[in-house]
């Protein structure tokens, strides 16, 4: 399958599907004429964070937390183990996990192309597409998740990845203490988007409402 | 200023529109974009609900005669083309500049490596 994917010529430029050319168009000619405001929109698509795509990343991070076994598949082999939670498709393909410890946190940039994993993750935010943030989450990745509330103790180092054609990364997110015993409908419910890129951490059980 | 209670009156106004409980749903990032240019133009009072309810089936019927299954999946689709239709009946842009827009977006994704901020330039219009 992922053999005759057509990412995998060694073409190494951006894409974007023939709707979302059009999307663009759209957006840009009524940006220059005045009709709409980028930002505006922006906010508005973010008040759908939760409604767009599948989202499927937080079961699968909650099923890696819950079983052992699947956690192991998860980790060896991203792609088919994303694909047994019901998920297989052009954009999540080749999706590599990197797990977070009490080490290593790991944080994503990119992708600002169709490649970005949205029924996975979910939709981008909107500070993801912008360079500023991909510039610094390199440079500075501390100073990147001190803007996120996240502050690491100062010996876990951080990993930034960066996706390319080919492949794109999941961050496992640490399970949060006291939630033992937890299913993996409830374990869900913690992991964030922000979670999965690792601009955030997966919320506490004192987080839910 | 569009907001939630915007997309929510939209919602009623045009019954069609995929959702639940709480309000539009939706499968793709890009689906979300077109609805959220949707409810701005509509703020402008570019054009009513009723008018675009109008464009809508018009759409979707067009669609169907052309073998669309009509199974849901295609309903943003359809959205987009209504959209582009009106903006263009409207006197906002013309088909041709929105083509236009399209190829020259598709030069700066030619053009620019992956990973990197796809951006517009003057050199992706030729």
């Amino acid at each position: 399958m992922s053999h005759d994917h057509h990412h995998d010529h060694d073409h190494e430029h951006s894409e974007l599907t023939e709707t979302q050319l059009r999307v663009r168009a759209l957006e840009t000619v009524l940006t220059e004429k005045g009709y709409v405001d980028p930002a505006a929109l922006d906010v508005l698509i973010e008040t759908y964070e939760k409604k767009v795509g599948p989202r499927n990343g937080a079961r699968v991070v909650a099923k890696a937390w819950a079983d052992p076994a699947y956690r192991a598949r998860l980790l060896k082999d991203g792609t088919p183990a994303i694909g047994e939670v019901g998920y297989a498709g052009r954009q999540g393909e080749h999706i590599v996990v990197v797990e977070n410890t009490p080490q290593r946190h790991n944080m994503v940039v990119c992708t600002l192309c169709s490649c970005y994993p949205w029924p996975v993750l979910g939709l981008p935010p909107v500070w993801y597409k912008s360079a500023p943030y991909r510039s610094r989450a390199v440079s500075d990745p501390r100073g990147v998740l001190k803007d996120f509330g996240v502050t690491l103790p100062q010996d876990t180092e951080i990993r930034v990845w960066d996706s390319t054609a080919e492949i794109r990364y999941l961050v496992l997110p640490m399970r949060p203490a006291g939630t033992e015993g937890w299913s993996e409908e409830k374990l869900a419910a913690l992991v964030t988007r922000d979670s999965m890129i690792g601009t955030g951490l997966a919320k506490r059980p004192e987080d839910l409402t | 200023m569009i907001d939630q209670q915007a997309a929510r009156r939209a919602t009623q106004e045009v019954p069609s529109i995929p959702r639940d409980a709480d309000g539009p749903v939706f499968r793709e990032p890009w689906e979300a974009q077109a609805f959220a240019m949707t409810l701005a133009l509509h703020e402008r009072g570019v054009f009513t609900w009723p008018e675009w309810a109008t464009a809508l089936s018009v759409e979707i019927k067009r669609a169907q005669g052309a073998g669309d299954p009509d199974t849901g999946e295609t309903y943003y689709l359809h959205w987009l083309a209504a959209l582009e239709r009106l903006v263009s009946q409207k006197g906002v842009a013309s088909m041709d500049t929105l083509a236009r827009y399209r190829d020259a977006w598709d030069h700066a994704c030619d053009r620019t490596p992956h990973g990197q901020p796809i951006e517009l330039r003057t050199d992706d219009f030729r």
